[in-house]
């Protein structure tokens, strides 16, 4: 909401420079967002009056004019403007004067002529932003010599609030003067409103047929107005300073009054009307063309206020076309009517208006408004258009207006609530001049609140309030009290900051990226993923939620590899979706990505490019952290991203936990990537899951370990080789260590040598070699029939 | 024993002259050994008179005493040379960089959201989290927004139908909180939150943590107590203004936003406070009693209030980013400077 602190100070007008206005509504809720003067900076232009005009005798287009600017000569100037004549009253800048953008007025001469002056346009004294056509004509009554600025009273700013949606009674002069009034503790007052008497008998009959969405609904009839007279210059300015246009008398009437007393009015060509009118919802398949011109095919719970032929106009919110005033209107009948909040609220936005009509009816308009605003419209219609207005039809539904809210404020809870107590009486003062009915009782305030206040009906409401006007920086501050109880802690959780922290010692940078990604790159990358895609996305690369962390893990490393960033090492944690609406998976994931060198560039590195094994010791270490290393295992496995012969999927327990692998070649060509790349990915929940430590009792005897060398398929795993071994070492295994994989020279085409080394120990004695070798035998007999593996010779 | 001063002087220049260890050993061996020269003039000895003896006795132990201390001089000289020497070999660059993994880092928002969980959580409070794909109840009916009302306008929501949409903000956390659980409550909320809006200062996504205390007795007061101390603990200024301007949230009241002393002209004004001198951080309120009724709090018992922040705003504000967009390009010459 947009006004004039001048429109403000004629309702109320405290000792406050501007800058303090605006500071002070700011900290009462109204924020203000910005302060401007209403015309830009310009000096030495007066009212002026044309003397007389002849044709310039060199150029077509430019007359010579005299004018009087109350200097005592006439002055000479040359115009172009298309619509200058003798008699005008027109802004007229001096030699010497300066008008916005500092444009200097000099002495001229144009084509031959001498100027001395220039006649300005509403855009070249600032007032208007698209370029004038013709000059700027004063009012006949404009006094020749007084300063322009002055007459037009200028030396105004314009603030701009911006309201929130509870503040709807702020929507006009009439609300922010109540508020200011209220705030420094002044009276308020506006222009006298007072009936104008019919002078003709004519009305239009109205029927309300949705009364809940309708309660009350006046009309009146007035005839004989000349819809083509011209807009009072006052008005204009007024209307412009609040941001609206001026478009014809009455529109620009219907806006002035919207502004002024917040309540919103519609007019309509009586002569377009048939039968009465009828407030209902709109019925299967009506159609409604809008004043923007664009067609409506209307939704059935849409009020409407229609005539026998059909729909004119959506109720509240924007009138129709065929049924307003035109340049041919003689008789309009307006329209001032309380629409319920509940049955406009949500009906623009669903049609995609809006509009400060409907803006105003979803916050709420005073029910008690219409009578006032219909009689303020009629007069100043009838001061500019002329005309006779017929009587006020007012047709009500009582039952359906909001009931008066009484409302209790407990002293005690006040007092708690802020945590002081405000002088009972300061209580009662702020209530009072908010608006509300006060009945002081023992334990409080009896209240009934204003009709239009929709935002105060219960206690907390009254609360705020007197917190708002007493001011919240006057209030205490005090420091919460809390029983200082332990909580239990989980001792075997990791944290998702302890892993975090793990990636970040590793060499890993955090990506945070978003969580809904391009549908082709998630399909290239998941095939049979399934996941919720959004119904409004802000650009369809950003439409369909992740089904993992790899597609936005790639996407970063595209981003960085564009920027001559080879070498990639990035992590994410967050959700991942998986599955329909129904039946939907929002799990916590961590991913991570690794691409380019082993190790950053430097003297001692080597130019080993990241493999498979790097990212799976990056993972392992994260594994490590909880204590619970043996609960996890690697198997190959198959991930449409992932390279099929350097994919494997984790289990924690047995139960699948996440994978790990390059990126497919495929895959990486589809996405136009030059380079490698491995990822991981993993349930955030059981990386988490930790153990705690038991300790176990420190052996005094010797540890004896043998080293076996076994010539494995190629295409085994060594885990299997791992878990056979395991199976046969006994309860005194200690460890078991894979310290050489070789294949080449020496070891059989398809074959690979495995190199273990096992130590036992036991806890109270010494181990003797006849036990060992016979647990070493039964290693090596167990992996030749598992796994048809023999001893390298 | 006449040829003794000659025999010891020959040694003595021998010594000198003796480049190594075992060179030194060698005439050790030949001068003082059992069979060295000047042993053998000790046996000599008996050759001598009864009177005579002592004398010549002591002449030889003294040139015996004295080779064998210029043998252990030199000795600790050659030594002490060759360490000198292949210490001087073994010389490094130190200056040269250390070899290994450089460390990576965490990205400024979690940075963020740590630092403002670690302030909350080492008083008390509990951080909680929930589903970012949230139902039409708990991201609006149950924090006070019906369908309809106005409030629905201020966030743009993305909807997946007509009642799943992503979160608009981490207030259904408190929601799901307040459901499962009795006071004294005390949580914060860090997470993702999703607004339709893409702009130079608005991102679709972005980070939010939100704080809840419910218990008996709870004030505004201590809503401002709180407010005031973080935001001076997450700025490290004691002396930050901190000032509260009514607002509207349909989920708390009296509301609040919050506004801090502009960080970067200290309230002089500069364009990042739009010469205000104030900058809006956050906002915040008691708990509407509509809220409580929802989650079924009694709200003649319990009080309790509310707070939420963008954390890349109070990130921009921290370390100095001018740039929103910069937060989700995960451009590394970015996230490095945070490590």
């Amino acid at each position: 909401m947009k006004f004039s602190e001048q429109w403000l100070r004629e309702w109320v007008s405290p000792q406050l420079d501007t800058q303090a206005i605006a500071d002070q509504i700011t900290m009462a809720g109204l924020e203000v967002d910005a302060v401007e003067a209403v015309a830009a900076a310009f000096s030495g232009v007066v009212v002026a009056e044309v003397l007389s005009k002849e044709k310039h005798p060199d150029a077509d287009k430019l007359n010579v004019c005299t004018v009087n600017d109350g200097t005592g000569e006439p002055v000479q100037v040359v115009c172009g403007a298309p619509n200058v004549d003798v008699g005008q009253k027109i802004p007229f800048a001096q030699v010497g004067g300066v008008l916005p953008g500092d444009f200097k007025i000099k002495k001229a001469k144009l084509r031959g002529v001498e100027s001395r002056g220039m006649i300005c346009s509403a855009s070249e004294l600032g007032l208007e932003e698209e370029t004038s056509s013709g000059i700027l004509l004063l009012p006949a009554s404009a006094p020749v010599g007084t300063s322009f600025r002055e007459y037009m009273q200028l030396d105004d700013m314009t603030i701009e609030v911006d309201l929130t949606p509870n503040r709807g009674d702020c929507l006009s002069i009439k609300g922010l003067a109540r508020e200011v009034g209220v705030l420094n503790r002044l009276p308020v007052s506006g222009p006298e409103i007072t009936v104008v008497e019919a002078s003709i008998d004519d009305t239009f009959p109205v029927t309300i047929e949705a009364a809940e969405q309708c309660p009350r609904y006046l009309g009146r009839v007035i005839k004989g107005v000349n819809v083509e007279a011209e807009t009072p210059l006052w008005m204009v300015e007024r209307l412009r300073r609040s941001g609206v246009r001026s478009i014809d008398p009455v529109v620009d009437v219907t806006n002035y009054v919207m502004l002024e007393l917040g309540q919103p009015l519609h007019a309509f060509d009586r002569d377009n009307l048939q039968g009465g009118i009828t407030v209902r919802l709109a019925r299967e398949a009506e159609r409604l063309t809008l004043l923007d011109g664009q067609e409506v095919a209307l939704r059935p719970e849409t009020l409407v206020i229609a005539d026998e032929r059909g729909p004119l106009a959506m109720a509240g919110i924007m009138g129709g076309e065929n049924s307003g005033v035109n340049e041919k209107t003689h008789t309009i009948f307006l329209e001032s009517a309380f629409f319920a909040p509940l049955g406009i609220a949500g009906q623009a936005r669903s049609y995609g208006l809006h509009t400060d009509a409907s803006h105003r009816y979803e916050r709420g308009v005073d029910p008690e408004l219409p009578a006032m605003a219909v009689e303020r419209a009629t007069k100043l219609l009838m001061e500019i258009c002329g005309g006779q207005a017929g009587p006020v039809v007012e047709t009500v539904s009582d039952e359906h207006l909001p009931a008066p809210r009484i409302i209790m404020l407990r002293e005690a809870r006040l007092e708690s609530a802020l945590s002081k107590r405000l002088q009972p009486d300061d209580v009662t003062d702020i209530l009072q001049r908010l608006g509300l009915e006060v009945d002081k009782q023992a334990e409080g305030w009896s209240v009934v609140a204003p009709s239009w206040r929709f935002d105060v009906a219960i206690e907390e409401d009254l609360i705020e309030e007197v917190a708002r006007i007493h001011g919240y920086n006057n209030l205490p501050v005090r420091r919460p009290a809390a029983r200082l109880a332990l909580r239990p802690a989980n001792e075997a959780l990791l944290t998702q900051s302890q892993l975090r922290n793990q990636m970040v010692a590793r060499g890993f940078q955090e990506a945070v990226t978003y969580s809904f990604v391009a549908p082709d790159l998630q399909a290239a990358m998941l095939p049979d993923a399934v996941s919720p895609v959004l119904a409004n996305p802000i650009s369809s690369d950003l439409s369909v939620m992740r089904a993992s962390l790899f597609p936005g893990l790639v996407r970063a490393l595209e981003y960085n590899l564009n920027r001559q960033q080879t070498r990639v090492r990035i992590f994410e944690t967050g959700l991942v979706f998986n599955g329909h609406l129904d039946n939907l998976t929002q799990e916590p994931m961590m991913g991570a990505l690794v691409c380019g060198g082993r190790e950053g560039e430097g003297w001692s590195s080597t130019k080993a490019q990241v493999d498979f094994y790097d990212l799976k010791g990056d993972l392992e270490s994260l594994l490590a952290m909880g204590g619970a290393r043996e609960a996890w295992r690697f198997e190959p496995g198959e991930h449409p991203s992932l390279h099929p012969g350097q994919t494997a999927q984790l289990f924690y327990n047995g139960e699948p936990a996440g994978w790990i692998g390059t990126l497919h070649p495929q895959v990486r060509a589809k996405l136009g990537l030059k380079v490698d790349a491995v990822l991981f990915e993993v349930r955030l929940d059981v990386l988490s899951q930790g153990e705690i430590p038991a300790f176990e009792p420190l052996s005094r005897y010797p540890e004896v370990r043998r080293d076996l060398a076994f010539m494995l398929k190629e295409a085994t795993p060594v885990q299997a080789l791992l878990d056979c071994a395991k199976a046969q070492a006994g309860d005194y295994l200690k460890d078991i260590k894979l310290f050489d994989v070789y294949a080449g020279k020496g070891v059989a085409e398809g074959y690979k040598s495995i190199a273990l080394g096992l130590t036992w120990q036991h806890a109270s004695r010494t181990l003797n070699d006849e036990e060992i070798n016979q647990l070493v035998d039964s290693i090596i007999t167990n992996v030749r029939a598992e796994l048809d593996a023999e001893l390298r010779g | 024993m006449d040829h003794l001063p000659t025999l010891v002087l020959e040694a003595r220049d021998a010594i000198q002259a003796a480049q190594s260890v075992s060179a030194l050993d060698e005439l050790r061996v030949r001068y003082l050994g059992k069979k060295g020269e000047v042993t053998a003039l000790l046996k000599g000895l008996g050759k001598l008179s009864a009177e005579e003896r002592p004398a010549a006795g002591e002449q030889i132990n003294q040139a015996k005493q004295t080779l064998s201390a210029e043998i252990d001089a030199k000795r600790q000289q050659l030594e002490s040379e060759a360490l000198n020497a292949r210490l001087a070999a073994e010389r490094i660059d130190v200056t040269l960089p250390g070899r290994g993994q450089e460390s990576g880092g965490l990205h400024p928002v979690t940075r963020t959201l740590e630092r403002i969980e670690g302030l909350f959580t080492r008083v008390g409070y509990d951080v909680a989290v929930g589903p970012e794909i949230e139902d039409d109840y708990h991201n609006f009916e149950a924090l006070n927004i019906p369908a309809h009302h106005p409030a629905r306008g201020m966030a743009d929501t993305f909807y997946f139908d007509a009642t799943r949409l992503l979160r608009t903000h981490t207030s259904p956390v408190q929601v799901r909180t307040m459901k499962s659980s009795e006071p004294p409550i005390r949580i914060v909320c860090p997470g993702r939150v999703y607004r339709s809006d893409s702009d130079l200062t608005h991102t679709p996504m972005f980070h939010q943590v939100e704080g809840l205390l419910v218990d008996e007795g709870v004030s505004f007061a201590d809503l401002k107590g709180t407010i005031e101390d973080f935001l001076q603990a997450f700025f490290e200024r004691d002396d930050l203004s901190v000032r509260f301007r009514p607002s509207y949230f349909p989920f708390t009241e009296p509301s609040a936003e919050v506004d801090i002393q502009c960080v970067m002209c200290s309230g002089n004004g500069c364009r990042v406070c739009s010469h205000s001198g104030w900058l809006e951080v956050m906002g915040c309120g008691m708990v509407h009693p509509e809220v409580f009724r929802h989650s079924g709090i009694d709200t003649e018992r319990y009080t309790g209030f509310a707070f939420g922040m963008g954390a890349e705003r109070l990130a921009m504000l921290r370390y100095g980013v001018n740039d929103l967009r910069l937060f989700f390009e995960n451009d590394l010459r970015f996230l490095r400077q945070f490590t």
